[in-house]
């Protein structure tokens, strides 16, 4: 028999109660095999205001392209410290902040390795159903043939890349709607 | 191998007016219709290291007894196909039996409840079973639009095996007349859907001379049949 999924609600405004015990804004412990980085940026509405009570979760593979979860079957190194999966919740400037590694390249749709990237889902309240994207890095050269990337608009691609800071941070901004709207996926 | 779009009218749009907080929020550029990768079907796992057993009891947190009605919310978490989802971890929040949550933002004149701090979590049995203990939370106003209040709920947020289950939502309490003002529930099209939000009694979970219990079974999406097919 088939079943019918349940419907979305949103995360509401009181969403620290429930999330969180369970920030992870340092994804990777010491020994952990990659390139560190580290990820910056502000979730921003049509008025261009911080939004200040958002969840903002990455999903990421390791340096190898291996995710760690048992749905991922390639013959690629684990690497047992290194969950993959980040949870920051925005201040009152509506930041986010994550320290982690680099991704591996993992399958793409057409079979060939996709371009580094993180997967990142974004709740909050007046969202109805969460908000699905990716982070990629910049001056990646993979960048110019990633199949996913070429799904989208090419005068929009820029949305789904972080800029890199003098300081060495990875700036990447969420906006929401408007003048450099970031790209959301249907899932 | 892909999953399941879903079902026409059983999600929320992102622009629903009457709830205005999705006025400048929602993404006023079209969607990017996604192939599902392996970044989109794989998922984290959680542990029993994380959630310890009493993390399901919100009566326990506190030394003394929360105020307000003991109740039971068990049901099961399944995919779409029936399969059921074990080893899932499952976070809920609520507000207090005063309908106050513990929280800066909000500034509701209701009393906080020293012995209640409203936050649990479980990873579901090998059955896709679940069990919380707690209050039930009192209904609340917000200023969406005049005299508006919200039904009593419960946050619910689930991981699935796969990131585009990923769910988040809320379980409503039969019977509730603040039900059809609510646009939160309203703004789910299919009304069969919307009402599969709402809880049921539940003898069965229902402990003599202590607690109610309430059933709500939540569904992530499952695996298309078909797994080729790009239908939209």
């Amino acid at each position: 028999m088939s079943l019918r999924g349940s419907t979305s609600q949103t995360i509401g405004p009181y969403l620290r109660i429930g999330l969180e015990w369970m920030v992870i804004e340092d994804l990777a412990p010491q020994g952990v095999a990659g390139e560190r980085v580290r990820i910056e940026g502000k979730v921003v509405d049509g008025d261009g205001k911080p939004v200040n009570d958002a969840a903002v979760e990455i999903w990421q593979a390791n340096s190898h392209g291996k995710y760690a979860s048992p749905e991922d079957s390639q013959d690629k190194p684990v690497e047992p410290a290194f969950r993959g999966y980040g949870r920051s919740l925005t201040d009152d400037a509506g930041s986010f902040r994550f320290r982690t590694l680099k991704p591996g390249r993992v399958p793409g749709p057409d079979g060939k390795p996709q371009a580094p990237h993180l997967t990142v889902t974004i709740f909050m309240r007046g969202l109805l159903k969460q908000l699905q994207t990716r982070m990629y890095f910049p001056d990646d050269t993979a960048n110019a043939d990633d199949a996913v990337l070429k799904l989208v608009p090419a005068e929009r691609r820029a949305t789904l890349v972080a800029k890199k800071r003098g300081d060495g941070v990875l700036e990447w901004n969420v906006v929401l709607q408007g003048k450099n709207e970031t790209v959301f996926f249907d899932t | 191998m892909s999953y399941r779009r879903p079902y026409r009218g059983t999600q929320p749009e992102y622009l629903f007016p009457p709830y205005a907080s999705t006025v400048k929020r929602a993404p006023s550029q079209p969607l990017v219709v996604l192939p599902h990768t392996l970044s989109e079907l794989t998922a984290p796992v959680f542990g029993y290291g994380e959630v310890k057993p009493g993390d399901s009891d919100l009566t326990k947190q506190h030394k003394g007894e929360p105020q307000g009605e003991r109740i039971v919310v068990s049901g099961r978490v399944l995919d779409e196909n029936s399969r059921p989802l074990p080893n899932l971890l499952i976070e809920i929040w609520q507000a207090n039996a005063a309908g106050r949550y513990n929280h800066r933002v909000d500034q509701h004149d209701a009393p906080l409840d020293p012995n209640f701090t409203g936050a649990g979590r479980i990873l579901t049995d090998a059955e896709g079973r679940y069990r919380f203990m707690t209050i039930r939370p009192g209904e609340y106003p917000w200023r969406n639009h005049y005299n508006a209040w919200r039904p009593a709920h419960i946050h619910f947020s689930l991981f699935g095996q796969a990131i585009v289950q990923r769910l988040i939502t809320q379980m409503y309490f039969p019977g509730d007349p603040l039900l059809e003002y609510d646009p939160m529930f309203t703004c789910v099209p299919d009304v069969k859907a919307r009402n599969r939000l709402v809880s049921t009694f539940d003898w069965e979970t229902t402990m003599p001379e202590f607690a109610l219990g309430y059933r709500f079974d939540i569904v992530l999406r499952g695996r298309d049949a078909t797994p080729m097919e790009t239908r939209r």
